[in-house]
């Protein structure tokens, strides 16, 4: 394993031995970053699948639009980790601040802790898995993809849902425009237990209930104006 | 009653300028519909423009440029700040973002092809970054939208410049609008929704709120793509002033405005008539902005909206700019609206230069729908030759006046080759009132 040091080199020298070696794709795939201190763009912009391993905590956008990478934050993470992701996977053992996953088109999310606000806003595809709860309007204009909640979801679950499909074990405090509750089908207990084990979330699909777009808001209906 | 009685002297029937027939018009649509109206282009009202300034050219005390023989360079680069790659533009117009959705892909080549042949960049739009425009642009800049639909770290990769659209002068604080009639396969799969839906973008970014978070996405951007590529700030003209200076603040390498006249694919016309400043009143605040920070002409400025002929480009360099943007006059040298079509513009309900429908998809001109038969109207390569000779014609007009006012570069245009022939364009531009040596708000009150 090579260690970077944070205390000792800067970050754009940092991210640049990183995205080269993710691209170069050599032997040395395992690499660990020391002394992270809360800084922003840690890991942002790999493509490769080289193993990441913070020790610490991080700022904002940790692992931003990663690409076939395995990152982990031994640590907690700060506003957007895993920014429009990709693919690949990143893990945060401690929680993950405000936006986390937003706008990702593909890999895995985990957060082992709590996750804030605005969860998966605007998914396009990634797949989302908390333990912990995750904050108001998590899902926003989510569009595609998964988010699952071990724990319970804060107000406004889902607001303006296009097709992502979101499961909650815990409460839902309250649901946002044209979000409703839907049926578990088979193919949906099999959606969620293969993430579930993906994830190594302790907890079972049957614990869980689903939450989907109702598709009122889908096209500008005049009588629905007030939900716009 | 006999013939001879005097006929009952009556009042002639009077329009109210308050309820004039259009807006009882647009009453009554509203009231049949229940919907507001939505529409492409800018501002259609008249608002103090470009057109409402003169150059005073050369006499005695400043001596004039030889057409043709003097040089007069027109040359600019884009992204000097920060960028280890800045833009190096023959001329200082640009094709300003249209998103791919709005345009269809045979449009958008056109734009790559014509701006290309110019020496200048293109810019992709809300959607995602097409093979078509990135193929046919030597210089591209690649828009990071509120929405990122499409949105790729490849094409980030692969983009010449990153412009962050924060606000467009059609909609300041309004988000994006392509209805379901647009969204062909193509489209909803860049955009990863359902065929048919309405796509309502998305007006605030999804991971950063205010100029404190801006500077840490700027980073993020920068470090992703190794600080080669040059960050645009695009703001819709409303508080020009504090805007330029928070964008220089998170670390901006290029400022773009884009005042109200600027043209949208589709937005409320409540939006576009009653939201934002004229073009004319957003460049000398942002201007004053930079050189109180020290950074006019490190951080370069774009100005956009209603830009249509070279005085104008001449016009916004004088105050202050560093480039021009145009979207509508792109898209009308393509061949929008033109009156060849007028009997399908009437079949539509509307007339050549008036069409502005572009979110039914039904253009005539083929530019702005999805449907591949319309679209084939479209002859890129021809549209582009069309598009370059305009970009070459504005660049001539410009360096006509330029020379005339006695300058070997664009950039050297000032404001003291200015005039103004309203009152309220020498407030807005800051220059005096023709004839005189004062405007409105001038520090020490003039005369
Ligand atoms: C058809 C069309 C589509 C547009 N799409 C976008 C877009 O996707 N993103 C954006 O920032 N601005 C968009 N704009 C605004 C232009 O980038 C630009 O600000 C404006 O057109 C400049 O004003 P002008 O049309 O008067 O030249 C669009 C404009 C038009 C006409």
């Amino acid at each position: 394993m090579q260690t970077l040091d944070l205390a000792q080199s800067d970050l754009r020298t940092l991210n640049a031995t990183l995205q080269t070696a993710a691209t170069a794709g050599g032997n040395e795939t395992a690499w660990e970053v020391v002394n992270p201190r809360g800084a922003h763009a840690l890991a942002v912009g790999l493509d490769g699948p080289l193993s990441v391993t913070v020790r610490g905590s991080t700022g904002y956008y940790c692992a931003g639009m990663n690409k076939q990478a395995t990152v982990q934050v031994a640590g907690s993470a700060g506003p957007g980790v895993a920014e429009n992701m990709m693919s690949g996977t990143v893990v945060v053992e401690g929680d993950a601040s405000q936006y986390a996953g937003a706008t990702g088109r593909g890999g895995l999310l985990v957060v082992k802790g709590n996750a804030s606000s605005r969860c998966g806003i605007s998914m396009k595809g990634i797949d989302i898995v908390v333990f912990g709860n995750v904050g108001h309007m998590s899902a926003f204009m989510a569009q595609a993809g998964t988010l699952v909640v071990l724990g319970d979801a804060g107000e406004a679950l889902g607001d303006s849902l296009y097709e992502a499909r979101l499961f909650v074990r815990g409460s839902v405090r309250s649901l946002g425009a044209d979000c409703v509750e839907k049926e578990m089908r088979p193919e949906h207990h099999a959606l969620l237990a293969d993430l579930l084990e993906r994830a190594g979330a302790p907890a079972a699909p049957e614990e869980f209930r689903r939450y989907g777009s109702a598709r009122r808001l889908y096209n500008f209906d005049i009588d629905n104006a007030s939900a716009y | 009653m006999s013939d001879d009685t005097p006929p009952r002297a009556r009042t002639v029937p009077v329009q109210s300028a308050t309820f004039s027939p259009e807006i009882n018009a647009e009453i009554r649509r509203a009231a049949e519909t229940g919907i507001y109206d939505i529409r492409g282009g800018g501002a259609k009202r008249r608002v103090p423009h470009f057109d409402d300034l003169l150059f005073l050219g050369a006499s005695i005390s400043r001596y004039p440029l030889e057409g043709y023989r003097e040089r007069c360079d027109t040359n600019v680069a884009l992204g000097t700040r920060h960028a280890t790659k800045p833009l190096e533009l023959d001329i200082p117009i640009t094709i300003a973002g249209m998103s791919f959705g709005a345009l269809s892909g045979p449009a958008k080549e056109a734009l790559g092809r014509g701006a290309t042949m110019a020496g200048t960049s293109t810019t992709t739009g809300d959607g995602g970054m097409t093979e078509e425009e990135r193929g046919h642009s030597r210089q591209l800049v690649y828009q990071y939208l509120p929405s990122r639909y499409g949105m790729d770290p490849d094409d980030l990769r692969r983009a010449d410049a990153i412009e962050i659209v924060v606000g467009q002068g059609a909609k300041p604080g309004g988000g994006g609008m392509l209805l379901g009639q647009k969204i062909s396969d193509r489209v909803a799969e860049m955009r990863t929704l359902p065929k048919g839906v309405d796509q309502r973008s998305a007006c605030r970014h999804p991971d950063w709120t205010g100029p404190d978070d801006l500077e840490i996405k700027i980073l993020e951007l920068r470090e992703i793509t190794g600080w080669e590529k040059p960050i645009y700030l695009k703001i819709g003209g409303t508080r020009p002033y504090y805007d330029t200076a928070l964008a220089v603040k998170a670390g901006a390498d290029v400022v773009v405005i884009d005042g109200m006249q600027g043209g949208t694919a589709a937005t409320q016309d409540v939006f576009i008539e009653h939201v934002g400043l004229p073009t004319l009143a957003c460049i000398r605040p942002a201007v004053q902005a930079l050189q109180d920070l020290g950074v006019h002409r490190e951080v370069q400025l774009v100005v956009s909206g209603g830009i249509r002929t070279g005085a104008d480009v001449a016009k916004a360099l004088a105050l202050g700019a560093d480039a021009v943007s145009i979207g509508s006059a792109a898209m009308i040298a393509l061949g929008d609206n033109d009156p060849k079509w007028e009997a399908e513009y009437q079949a539509l309900g509307t007339t050549a230069g008036a069409y502005d429908d572009w979110h039914e998809g039904r253009d005539p001109a083929g530019i702005t729908t999805q449907d591949p038969a319309l679209a084939a109207r479209l002859d890129p390569e021809a549209a582009a030759r069309r598009l370059r000779n305009y970009l070459k014609v504005m660049t001539l007009e410009a360096q006509t006046i330029a020379r005339a006012c006695g300058h070997n570069h664009l950039h050297n245009l000032e404001p003291e080759d200015l005039c103004a022939v309203t009152m309220e364009a020498a407030a807005m531009a800051r220059v005096p009132l023709a004839g005189t040596d004062w405007w409105p708000g001038k520090p020490g009150g003039g005369l």
